[in-house]
């Protein structure tokens, strides 16, 4: 068995070039763990970001063999090939240098897709009762626990043609909102979803389903928001 | 584009994409019964001038292609090429209407073909 591992890592910014490193093989091992050995023991100046160490947080996503992948709970053994690893930052972000990767535009594409929970006027009003075995409750349900890695946004081949389109994560988002009884901004949240920046612009190819982590269903949200938008325009409540 | 005329577009192409589903599928079968048949051309034409039903089906057929065509052709171009806004709208409603146009005439030249 090899002892080691055979690491390209991407260094500078959008334009840079994979630079080599050789890091011991352990039994146990994660992308994250070789990324840590790199910058601990051979080149202190590498930069990468992670915090929680235990697919929580959502910050560590790099590309892995050309996949985008959550580093912290992706273990080496199920992810190198032939002992060799090359590990670039995510796809359709500006490389800030090495592996961070500015999330800026990811997080303003949540908030333009109306991802704030606007709470209706209830301070006179009883607890909203939600039942849980609801079926607006399940469909929020399936997609709460996104962890806003990122991932999904750098599998979508759409994000990479057309610069304005929302993304995966933040309709995803914006389809459990709109399935919370208790927010008060349906129309507006529809409204800024609509459109060929929005859920009508997806293919449904569903690399963001491929990849997602948390196993989430992105695609299945954007086709609930293609109906939700379809019956609010036939309304006229667009 | 307001958000609710891209809507109905979307919902415009899905529809138009049924329809289209249920048309190719007709056509296709008419084309190899033909062919089975060993229909020429001449047997063709009789069987469809002055039929008011095929005029009805192919109608719809160009209108549905008319329809589906350029809003389909609008995506591929916004997400391939720098076009975007009022240009890639005027150039797509000219797509669909020289469909519209060159598939109505040819179906109404089949109904109507040598009543002049
Ligand atoms: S299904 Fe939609 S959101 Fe998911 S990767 Fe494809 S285009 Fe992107
Ligand atoms: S939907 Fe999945 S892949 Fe996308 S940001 Fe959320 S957890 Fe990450
Ligand atoms: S470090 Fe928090 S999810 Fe990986």
């Amino acid at each position: 068995m090899n002892t080691a591992l055979d690491v390209a890592v991407w260094r500078g910014a959008e334009q840079g070039r994979f630079v080599s490193y050789v890091v011991p093989l352990r039994e146990n091992q994660t992308v994250l763990d070789i990324v840590t050995y790199i910058q601990r023991h051979l080149d202190s100046t590498l930069s990468y970001r992670f915090s929680c160490r235990v697919g929580m947080c959502g910050s560590c996503a790099m590309t892995v063999n050309g996949v985008p992948r959550w580093t912290c709970r992706t273990h080496v053994r199920r992810v190198a090939t032939n002992s060799r690893l090359e590990i670039a930052p995510l796809r359709n972000m500006k490389v800030v240098k090495d592996l961070s990767v500015d999330m800026t535009g990811f997080f303003d594409k949540w908030a333009r897709a109306g991802g704030a929970f606007a709470p209706q006027k209830t301070h006179s009003k009883d607890f909203a009762v939600v039942q849980p075995d609801s079926r607006a409750r399940r469909q929020a349900d399936a997609g709460i626990e996104c962890i806003g890695c990122g991932v999904c946004y750098a599998a979508c081949d759409l994000v990479s043609w057309n610069a304005d389109y929302l993304g995966p994560a933040a309709l995803n988002r914006a389809w459990t909102l709109v399935n919370d009884v208790r927010d008060g901004a349906r129309a507006q949240r529809l409204a800024a979803v609509a459109g060929d920046a929005g859920c009508h612009a997806c293919h449904s190819h569903q690399s963001c389903v491929q990849w997602c982590p948390m196993e989430l269903n992105p695609t299945s949200a954007i086709a609930g928001l293609k109906r939700a938008t379809v019956g609010a325009a036939l309304k006229g409540a667009l | 584009m307001t958000a609710r005329t891209e809507t109905l577009l979307w919902l415009a192409q899905r529809a138009s994409a049924a329809v289209l589903a249920f048309a190719v599928v007709v056509h296709l079968a008419t084309i190899v019964y033909a062919v089975r048949a060993g229909l020429n051309a001449a047997e063709i034409i009789a069987r469809l001038q002055g039929h008011a039903g095929w005029l009805v089906f192919y109608g719809v057929f160009v209108a549905a292609a008319a329809v589906h065509a350029p809003l389909g052709l609008r995506t591929v171009l916004a997400e391939t090429t720098p076009l975007r806004g009022a240009l890639l709208d005027i150039l797509v409603v000219a797509f669909g209407l020289m469909l519209a146009i060159l598939g109505w005439r040819a179906a109404f030249g089949l109904f109507a073909f040598g009543s002049d």
